[in-house]
């Protein structure tokens, strides 16, 4: 048997970002992933980008994750929010807030690599990848987890960080809230004539939200919501096909578009953990939330619990706690738990108000889009919100070591 | 000259049904019982809440005095590798699993059978070798044996004679060591707080388990100190927020409860 401080289920963006944070303060991480941890760094794995909003970043170089990037991330000047056809919109620029970009996007794999490069340069984080678990027990003192190959981890916190369909979650018989939207997110990454100028653009079409994010080398990451029904439709057409309507949808602002790579097409859901913890045990990120893509806020709001929870368990860790008792626990759970609530409330509140074509509904958010875009106050708020600097920030989210 | 009586106070006592186990039952049915009597202790949900959210800022103000003093290294999980360090009226081992945790030698005692019994059960199935003994300050101190630490958390508030308490209490520390001492302080605030709201309020505590006029206010402290050949070279405030539920270290009030952090006076 192998005794650990941390078992974390899951190598994934989330699952890496903590192991090598509980890691960099000195604690022995176990890592256990059912992919071989070379996959997930191939383009044909995950073809999607993240926006990483400000505070993400301030992590993922306090953790000295950032500079094992393969290649630097395109920054988010401004973001342009849009109606459709309508002429009100919605801008947010970083030199409103004077701070530095309102985030950065960066292509899943290369953030993948930087995280591989990161952890294995530390001692204390054992990968068990490729492996199945095949039981996981908890009880007053510890949790104990079960590889298909035989190994047996025994460790005082267990963590799930193992996505939607999150096993650790089901095993602790945590319920979770969920709705489907009856939307697909198409993934999709172009090339174009011109520069984007770093800018964001969010267009609300009214089969859902149509956003084109910047990358590097005059190219943009697509992430296209279509009505489920139509989402296969537009999945099956040909190359030829699938450019020509992205280009409608683009406009001509960026020249000629061409689509590179692959398509990936996504169901979005809305769910929400009953819990973030049971004995022994925390949920973090996908696995104790998901929502809509409408915010970019998924992965931003997963790193501010990875943040929230490093700080937990090493404050815990520092003065001797025991890292996985129900007062180690209950903090994590109190300050993450509302902000999570909250933010997916409003993602949800915000998808439905933009994904239709309900005349009064256009021009009342047409007219409150207008309305935000003159009021100062009211944008630093939602641009504090993109840049994820709101609420009690953990350290690590603040740029501090632990 | 009868020795200090000290009892179990970072464990507060409710009914004493352990006293009935030692020897009227078999070993089995004692281990299981008090086994229990561990669970329900070091449950951080159960009846002693409280002490288990009080715990990790009493432990961050014991790090932060040793570390300092000791010129230790902040940023190590074992900071007190090496540290041979004395935990007066254990109970469960509450502070002293930590303290081995960070690294510390431990010896731990307590005047009843039933805290020793269980913390020892605890600590060896955190894997954690602390030396536990059922015996008191006073007679630890007469076999002769010193540490680098001494630390007495809510215990002086119980004690027959402080004075006497903590001359053994010198006599176990090391010339270059320290000791730590929490304690309540004797203000209207501590009598609302502590003893009503505590135990009365809030059901956090069992109700007696405090005597008010027993409590010490900080010169009080910082007089018995001296008298007992200990500097005093820092005091903090213990304070709870209800808003938001936690506790946190404040020097500027010491009006519930207060750490004092001492060290023997140097020979003139």
């Amino acid at each position: 048997m192998i005794q650990k401080d941390v078992t974390i289920v899951g190598g994934g963006l989330a699952g890496l970002t903590t192991a090598i944070g509980l890691a960099v303060s000195g604690l022995e991480v176990a890592v256990i992933d059912m992919l071989p941890p070379g996959d997930q760094t191939l383009p044909a794995f995950d073809g999607r980008s993240s926006a990483i909003a400000y505070a993400s970043c301030q992590l993922l170089k306090a953790l000295d994750i950032w500079d094992h990037l393969p290649e630097d991330p395109q920054p988010i000047l401004e973001i342009r929010v849009s109606d459709g056809p309508s002429l009100m919109n919605l801008h947010f620029d970083y030199a409103a807030l004077g701070d530095g970009p309102l985030g950065h996007m960066i292509e899943n794999r290369h953030m993948r690599v930087a995280l591989m490069k990161r952890a294995e340069m530390l001692d204390n984080i054992q990968m068990f990848a490729p492996d199945k678990i095949t039981a996981i027990e908890t009880d007053t003192s510890r949790s104990l987890v079960t590889l298909a190959s035989g190994t047996e981890i025994q460790a005082p916190l267990l963590l799930g960080i193992d996505g939607r369909g999150s096993m650790v979650r089901k095993q602790a018989e945590i319920g979770i809230t969920s709705w489907p939207y009856n939307q697909h997110g198409i993934v999709a990454t172009i090339a174009h004539e011109l520069s984007h100028c770093g800018i964001a653009h969010e267009r609300f079409l009214p089969s859902g939200p149509f956003a084109i994010l910047p990358l590097t080398d005059n190219r943009s990451s697509l992430v296209w919501t279509e009505k489920s029904n139509l989402s296969e439709t537009v999945m099956s057409l040909s190359d030829r096909a699938f450019t020509a309507e992205v280009q409608k949808r683009v406009g001509d602002f960026l020249g000629e578009v061409t689509v590179v790579g692959g398509r990936w097409s996504f169901p979005l859901t809305w769910q929400l953990a009953d819990s973030y913890i049971s004995e022994r045990t925390a949920l973090v990120g996908d696995a104790a939330h998901g929502m809509h893509p409408i915010a970019g806020q998924g992965l931003n709001l997963g790193l501010r619990d990875v943040a929230a929870l490093i700080e937990c368990v090493v404050d815990a860790a520092r003065v001797g706690s025991d890292i996985g008792n129900a007062t180690t626990l209950n903090r994590y759970q109190k300050w993450r738990r509302a902000d999570g609530a909250i933010l997916m409330g409003v993602t949800d509140i915000l998808n439905r108000l933009f994904s239709n074509d309900i005349a009064p509904i256009r021009l009342s958010r047409d007219i409150g889009m207008a309305v935000v875009d003159k009021i100062d106050p009211l944008k630093k708020f939602f641009m504090a919100h993109a840049r994820g600097t709101v609420g009690e920030l953990p350290k690590l989210l603040r740029g501090e070591e632990l | 000259m009868s020795s200090p009586e000290i009892q179990t106070d970072t464990t507060p006592k409710r009914d004493d049904i352990g006293v009935v186990a030692s020897g009227s039952t078999v070993d089995i049915d004692e281990i299981a019982f008090f086994a229990k009597i561990a669970d329900e202790w070091w449950d951080a949900t159960g009846p002693f809440k409280p002490l288990h959210e009080l715990n990790p800022t009493r432990l961050a103000y014991i790090r932060n005095c040793l570390v300092d003093r000791f010129k230790l290294k902040a940023s190590s999980l074992k900071p007190l590798k090496g540290i041979k360090i004395l935990d007066i009226g254990c109970g469960g081992g509450l502070l002293s699993e930590p303290l081995a945790r960070m690294g510390a030698d431990m010896t731990s005692v307590d005047a009843s059978e039933r805290n020793i019994k269980v913390a020892a059960l605890h600590s060896q199935r955190s894997g954690l070798a602390i030396d536990y003994r059922c015996t008191t300050a006073e007679a630890l101190a007469d076999s002769g044996a010193k540490f680098d630490v001494v630390i007495n958390m809510e215990v002086i508030e119980h004690v027959a004679d402080v004075g006497l308490f903590l001359n053994a209490c010198r006599n176990l520390v090391k010339a270059d060591g320290v000791m730590l001492v929490s304690t309540l302080n004797r203000t209207v605030k501590s009598l609302l707080m502590a003893k009503i709201g505590a135990e009365y309020i809030l059901r956090w505590l069992p109700k007696g388990a405090h005597d008010w006029d027993k409590f010490i206010t900080p010169d009080e402290m910082v007089a018995h100190l001296s008298s007992a050949d200990f500097d005093t070279l820092d005091m903090t405030g213990f304070v709870f927020s209800p808003i938001r539920w936690d506790w946190r270290l404040d020097p500027g009030d010491l009006d519930v409860g207060y750490a004092t952090f001492a060290a023997p006076k140097k020979p003139a």
